[in-house]
């Protein structure tokens, strides 16, 4: 049996388009309304990141520290996040969930802890920012053998060979940073340039579920339809804080966003 | 966990980084491996090349002007009545503090490599000063991160930072100081890798970072190391080396050379920011013994919560207030090779006040902490202990805070 990642790509590829992928803060701007979020954008999108808020990203731009600030002010804690996803996962609509974060919070909660109760609210996949290779291949051998899934990132600067040996140890999906940038940035890379760098990655895994992240937005979505999958995430976080400030309802704004970012690549 | 003999504490890192196998290391994103990577490439071939040491000591001894002072504090000495007090008054160094040696090697390693713009974080601002003093003669485009508090606070290093063209970029996200700052510089990195080089302010951030830092900073103790010998015909048989630790980059410079002679002979003391008396908040994670976690790129002791979010500190000296500390500090602790402790702002204002008045000597704050463990000290200690205190950093940039603390009169009388 395929696993509920791969089982989504597959249902993606049989429509002819690549996996949408969100990303959205836990507890941004408040628990019950991250999880209705979650809730009503998964109607839309394939797979949904789930953003562990952490106060020193070192690799996330304004629009995600800003949700993830939000979060942690109003005294979000590791427990709430695996309870937003337990209760996600009860809703009729639910979609695979990968917890994104940095190691540290994963380091405190213990790491086979965190394994465990990842199982038991239903995470089915995990991506470390902070934790690379080959920092991370015990980490992620014990994960694969709970069956939850590590995603190895590869980026721009990533060598060949080093290339080589990440995809090996990578499990089904592999995440591409699309340029040299922290989350957010405008895309300053062509489109044309991406790809290319994404086809040399699916000649040398040809198996594994790539997707792009970094840069993707209602603008720049639709020259990449030709993929396995893509990330919207900064764009999303920037609509719940751009409703809060207008006082309108970010469920309604962000769920129109994404339904808008699903029908560019259908 | 042991301390080897014979080999530079930089050095005795595992194959991923890591001090003692759990110090350090490179938790950083994938983005940043390969520029992490050149960086120690180039830095392990650089630093056993008699050329490019040459460079650098001339460097050092031309532009930086070393050695800098060993003096006796003779008043203070009776004035306390135990041990002779000495200092090794590293604030003489161009620009006023031991920032400038690291500032100088990475400007010279980004020279190298062919990088124009160098990107660093300061607290105190003597970081971002000496790489902007840096960036200029070695004609880099220069850009310092740095927390709005503390752009605040130590408006003299800013408005210096400015001079020497420097774009000061303030860090608005979290607590506005340094921890901030080293985030956004390092997110700056991850962004413009490619033709920028980063300069990480103290013995912290990836493992390469920390060694490039205790290698450049290394230079005090070098000096130290003769200067006593000058003094004293030998290593003196009781000796103390106090110094501040925020990061641990001058404590770490001071002591380094002494690394390998017994505890009991060479005793290494690191006063770490205690915080306001009444404060918890305090910035001294191996004084109140905070848990291990990671920070910045490396996994040391760090003042965080029971799930991992890093906790704001509070010091008056905005060169040690900070969460974490070097990995570097933690493998000396955990070897049991140095003592660490910490002293209030309350303290470190009194000592301030204590040291100007006998000594014709202006200790910035931070190493004003140290002043104030060793006076007490000192008090209990034979005639023939020799107590030494790193000044590493001059009052001058404290001007605003200390003329309110202690009054204006005060301030201008010394």
């Amino acid at each position: 049996m395929l696993n509920p990642i791969s089982l989504a790509f597959k249902k993606a590829k049989n429509e002819k388009r690549p996996a949408l992928l969100t990303y959205t803060v836990a507890g941004d701007s408040s628990k019950k309304q991250s999880l209705e979020i979650l809730k009503a954008i998964s109607n839309y999108a394939d797979i949904l990141e789930v953003g562990v808020p952490h106060n020193t990203p070192v690799a996330d731009g304004g629009q995600i520290q800003t949700s993830a600030y939000r979060s942690i002010k109003n005294g979000i804690k590791m427990n709430d996040i695996f309870k937003i996803v337990s209760d996600f996962k009860k809703s009729k609509n639910s979609k695979p969930v990968i917890f994104m974060g940095y190691y540290n919070m994963i380091f405190q909660y213990g790491e086979n802890n965190f394994l465990k109760n990842c199982k038991k609210s239903g995470v089915n996949g995990l991506i470390v920012v902070d934790l690379p290779w080959p920092e991370n291949k015990i980490f992620s051998k014990k994960c694969k053998k709970n069956s939850i899934n590590f995603i190895q990132l590869l980026s721009p600067t990533t060598s060949n060979k080093r290339l080589k040996s990440i995809s090996k140890d990578s499990h089904d999906m592999i995440y591409y940073i699309s340029m040299l940038s922290t989350t957010g940035g405008k895309l300053k890379v062509s489109p044309k340039k991406i790809l290319s760098n994404y086809n040399k990655i699916k000649k040398i895994s040809p198996k594994k579920n790539c997707v792009i992240g970094f840069g993707i937005t209602e603008k720049t979505i639709s020259n990449f339809k030709n993929t396995d999958g893509l990330v919207v995430g900064s764009q999303i976080c920037k609509e719940i804080t751009r409703s809060l400030s207008n006082r309108q309802n970010p469920v309604i704004n962000v769920s129109k966003m994404v339904s808008k970012l699903r029908k560019k690549i259908s | 966990m042991k301390l080897k003999k014979g080999i530079p504490v930089i050095d005795q890192g595992d194959k991923l980084g890591f001090w003692g196998g759990k110090f350090g290391g490179n938790f950083v994103p994938e983005t940043l491996k390969k520029p992490i990577e050149d960086l120690e490439i180039q830095f392990n071939k650089l630093k056993n090349d008699k050329n490019f040491v040459n460079v650098r000591d001339k460097y050092f001894k031309n532009w930086i002007g070393t050695p800098t002072r060993f003096i006796k504090l003779n008043n203070l000495t009776k004035h306390v009545g135990g041990a002779q007090i000495w200092s090794k008054v590293v604030s003489d160094a161009n620009g006023g503090a031991h920032k400038i040696y690291n500032a100088t090697v990475h400007c010279l390693l980004a020279k190298r490599s062919g990088k124009k713009v160098i990107i660093g974080d300061t607290g105190a601002g003597y970081a971002g000063k000496m790489l902007s003093m840096a960036a200029k003669k070695f004609g880099l485009k220069c850009k310092i991160f740095m927390g709005a508090k503390d752009i605040k606070r130590q408006q003299p290093n800013v408005k210096a930072m400015k001079k020497n063209g420097a774009d000061v970029i303030p860090v608005y996200s979290g607590s506005q100081t340094l921890v901030d700052a080293v985030s956004e510089c390092m997110r700056y990195w991850v962004a413009n890798c490619d033709t920028t080089a980063m300069c990480v302010g103290s013995t912290v951030g990836p493992a390469i970072f920390v060694r490039i830092c205790g290698w450049s900073t290394s230079q005090i103790s070098r000096e130290l190391k003769i200067q006593l010998i000058n003094e004293f015909g030998e290593i003196p048989k009781k000796l103390k080396l106090y110094n501040c630790v925020g990061g641990g980059s001058s404590s770490f410079g001071f002591w380094n050379e002494f690394m390998d002679y017994d505890k009991k002979q060479v005793e290494f003391i690191g006063v770490e920011a205690g915080g306001p008396a009444k404060s918890k908040r305090h910035a001294a994670p191996l004084t109140y013994g905070s848990k291990i976690g990671i920070l910045h790129g490396a996994a040391q002791y760090v003042n965080q919560d029971s799930d991992g979010q890093i906790e704001e500190t509070e010091s008056i000296s905005a060169g040690l207030d900070y969460p974490g500390i070097s990995p570097l500090h933690c493998f000396l602790k955990d070897t049991k090779r140095a003592r660490y402790t910490a002293a209030s702002d309350e303290e470190a204002l009194k000592a301030y006040q204590i040291v100007t008045k006998y000594e014709n000597l202006r200790p910035s704050l931070e190493p004003s902490h140290a002043f104030s463990v060793a006076i007490k000290e000192a008090k209990k200690l034979s005639k023939n202990t020799i107590v030494v205190i790193n000044s590493c950093g001059d009052a001058y940039k404290d001007r605003g805070i200390l003329e309110k603390k202690l009054g204006k009169k005060y301030v201008k009388s010394n």
